[in-house]
C-alpha cells in the first residue's frame, strides 16, 4: 500500500471534479449580479448546474482537464525523486480512472498514448523550505485558456504602454479584450511584471495559489488589481462572451526583477473552472488537510 | 427555448436568429483540430459519418470503456472553435453541415459560409461537461479512434436537450463581432 501514491490520487480526484469554495462564492456573487433574463444568466445557470453535478458524480468539471501542475513546498532533504516517481504514477492511475482525461500528444507526431505521460506533463514545481512541512498543490488549466494568455514587451506602442504602471494596465486590459469569451469567462487573471519570458509566465501563474479574495499586500499592486477588475467588468464581455456584467472573478498580479532592456508584462488567463487545490500531508504521506 | 429536431433542415436553420437558446435532440458528430485539419487535406470522411444536414460537435470527451465493449461519455464539453475558423467555412459547403456547435465563436468566412450554406453556429457553454455528458444518451460508434487518439476522434453522440445558443446566424448576424465592438469602445474610453 502506497500511502503517497493514494493521496495524490484523491487530491487529483478532488481537483478535477470539485471547484474551490473561494471559486464557488465567486461564481454565485457573479450569478446574482448578472441581468435577469439574459443569455449571460443562463450561462451562468449552467455552470452552477455542471458544478453541483461534478461533485457529486466525482468527474471532471470540464473534460478539458488540461495541463497538469504541481507545486511541493517541502523540507530540506525531502526525497525529490521518489515523489516525482509516485506523481507520475498517480497521474497514470487518476487517468485510468476518468478523472483526468487521455490529455498528452506527442508534439511532432500527434501521437496521445493515453497516459498522460510524456516530457513536461506532469509538471512538478518544488520548493525547498526550512520548516517540516510538506505541502502539494495541484493546478488543472485548461488548453482554452491557456491559448488566450499573452505576453508584453513594454513599451508597447501600438498600445501606447510606457514602461510604468499606466503601461502594465493597458497591456493586461488589452489581453482581456483579446480574450472576448475565449478563455471561458468569467475568467481570473495572473499577472507577472517583469522577469524573462520563462519567469514571467512562471510567475504569473504561481498568482492562481492565491485565495480567490485575498488582497495584494503591495498597495501599489493592490490598487492596480482592484482598478483593472472594475474595469475589465465593465467591458461588457461577460460570461463566455455572451454580454454581461461579469467577465473577471479576479486579478492578481505579482512582480519578478527584470533585466534594463527588457520589460514583459506576462498574463496567464485560468477560466471559471479553476481548478486549484491542494494538502498538507503528515510525516506518513497521509492527507492531514485540505489547503482551499 | 426553441427545439431543434433531427432531421435537421436548411429551413429549421433559417428560422434561427442570433441569441436564440435551443435545445438539439438527435445525432451530432464530433469533430476538432485532426479532423478538420484531415477533411481539409482531402482526407476521406470514414464511412457511417454523415455529415449531410448534419451538426458537428467541436469536442474532445472523456470517453470510459464499459466492460461489454459500448462506450460512456463522462465528460463532453466544448473546445474553442476559432482553431478550425481556416477550415470551418469550406467543410460546411462540401459537406452539408447544418450547424456546428462550439465555444468561443468563429470568424468572418465561417460566418459567411452559414449565410450561403443555411448552417448556423451553436455556442454551448464552456466547461459544462458534466451538464452536456447527461444529455448524451448513447454513443452509437467512434471513427479514427486509433489515428488521432480518443480526444481528437469522431465521436457520433446521439444527444436529447443538448442546450446552445445560436450566436452566428445564417443572416449575417454574430454576437460575437457585436461584443468585440462594444466591448473595443468600453476599453477605449478608459484607457
Amino acid at each position: 500500500m502506497n500511502v503517497l501514491l493514494d493521496s495524490l490520487v484523491e487530491l487529483i480526484r478532488r481537483t478535477s471534479a470539485e471547484i474551490p469554495d473561494d471559486v464557488q462564492r465567486a461564481i454565485m456573487t457573479s450569478l446574482e449580479n448578472e441581468k435577469k433574463g439574459t443569455i449571460a444568466e443562463s450561462a451562468l445557470k449552467i455552470i452552477e448546474r455542471n458544478i453541483e453535478l461534478a461533485k457529486r458524480k466525482s468527474q471532471p468539471i470540464c473534460q478539458d482537464t488540461g495541463s497538469i501542475l504541481f507545486y511541493v513546498d517541502c523540507p530540506v532533504c525531502f526525497d525529490q525523486t521518489t515523489s516525482t516517481e509516485t506523481c507520475r504514477e498517480a497521474v497514470k492511475l487518476a487517468t485510468k480512472k476518468g478523472y483526468l482525461r487521455q490529455n498528452s500528444v506527442d508534439s511532432i507526431t500527434g501521437e496521445n498514448d493515453g497516459t498522460n505521460l510524456g516530457p513536461g506533463s506532469p509538471t512538478i514545481h518544488f520548493h525547498q523550505h526550512r520548516s517540516d512541512n510538506l505541502e502539494v498543490r495541484l493546478m488543472l488549466k485548461g488548453g482554452g485558456c491557456e491559448n488566450v494568455g499573452a505576453q508584453y514587451s513594454l513599451p508597447a506602442e501600438k498600445l501606447k504602454a510606457n514602461r510604468d504602471l499606466d503601461g502594465c494596465r493597458k497591456v493586461i486590459l488589452d489581453a482581456v479584450l483579446q480574450a472576448q469569451g475565449k478563455g471561458c469567462g468569467p475568467g481570473i487573471l495572473g499577472v507577472c511584471i517583469g522577469g524573462d519570458r520563462a519567469v514571467g509566465y512562471e510567475f504569473s501563474k504561481l498568482q492562481f495559489l492565491r485565495f480567490l479574495d485575498d488582497r495584494n499586500t503591495d498597495p501599489r499592486l493592490d490598487a492596480l488589481e482592484q482598478d483593472i477588475l472594475k474595469t475589465a467588468n465593465e467591458l461588457g464581455i461577460g460570461p463566455m462572451g455572451f454580454g454581461g456584467k461579469t467577465t473577471l472573478l479576479g486579478v492578481k498580479i505579482g512582480v519578478a526583477n527584470r533585466l534594463p532592456a527588457s520589460f514583459f508584462v506576462s498574463v496567464s488567463y485560468m477560466c471559471w473552472a479553476f481548478r486549484r487545490q491542494g494538502v498538507e500531508l503528515d510525516p506518513a504521506m497521509a492527507i492531514a488537510r485540505w489547503l482551499y | 427555448m426553441k427545439v431543434l429536431q433531427a432531421p435537421f433542415t436548411e429551413e429549421m436553420m433559417r428560422s434561427l436568429r442570433v441569441g436564440d437558446e435551443v435545445a438539439i435532440n438527435g445525432v451530432v458528430f464530433t469533430g476538432r483540430d485532426a479532423v478538420h485539419k484531415y477533411l481539409h487535406e482531402g482526407g476521406a470522411l470514414p464511412e457511417g459519418v454523415n455529415l449531410r444536414d448534419g451538426i458537428i460537435y467541436h469536442c474532445g470527451p472523456v470517453v470510459m470503456q464499459e466492460p461489454d465493449g459500448g462506450w460512456k461519455v463522462t465528460a463532453a464539453g466544448p473546445t474553442t472553435s476559432i482553431r478550425e475558423e481556416p477550415y470551418q467555412g469550406q467543410i460546411i459547403r462540401d459537406f452539408g453541415v447544418r450547424g456546428v456547435i462550439g465555444k468561443g465563436g468563429m470568424g468572418e468566412r465561417t460566418l459567411d459560409a452559414c449565410g450561403k450554406h443555411g448552417c448556423v453556429y451553436l455556442h454551448a457553454i464552456g466547461g459544462a461537461a458534466q451538464v452536456l455528458a447527461e444529455c448524451v444518451k448513447r454513443v452509437r460508434n467512434v471513427y479514427l479512434k486509433d489515428e488521432f487518439g480518443s480526444p481528437e476522434a469522431i465521436w457520433e453522440l446521439e444527444v436529447e436537450n443538448f442546450p446552445a445558443v445560436v450566436t452566428m446566424g445564417s443572416h449575417g448576424g454574430s454576437l460575437h463581432r457585436d461584443v468585440l465592438r462594444t466591448s473595443q469602445e468600453a476599453l477605449a474610453s478608459r484607457v
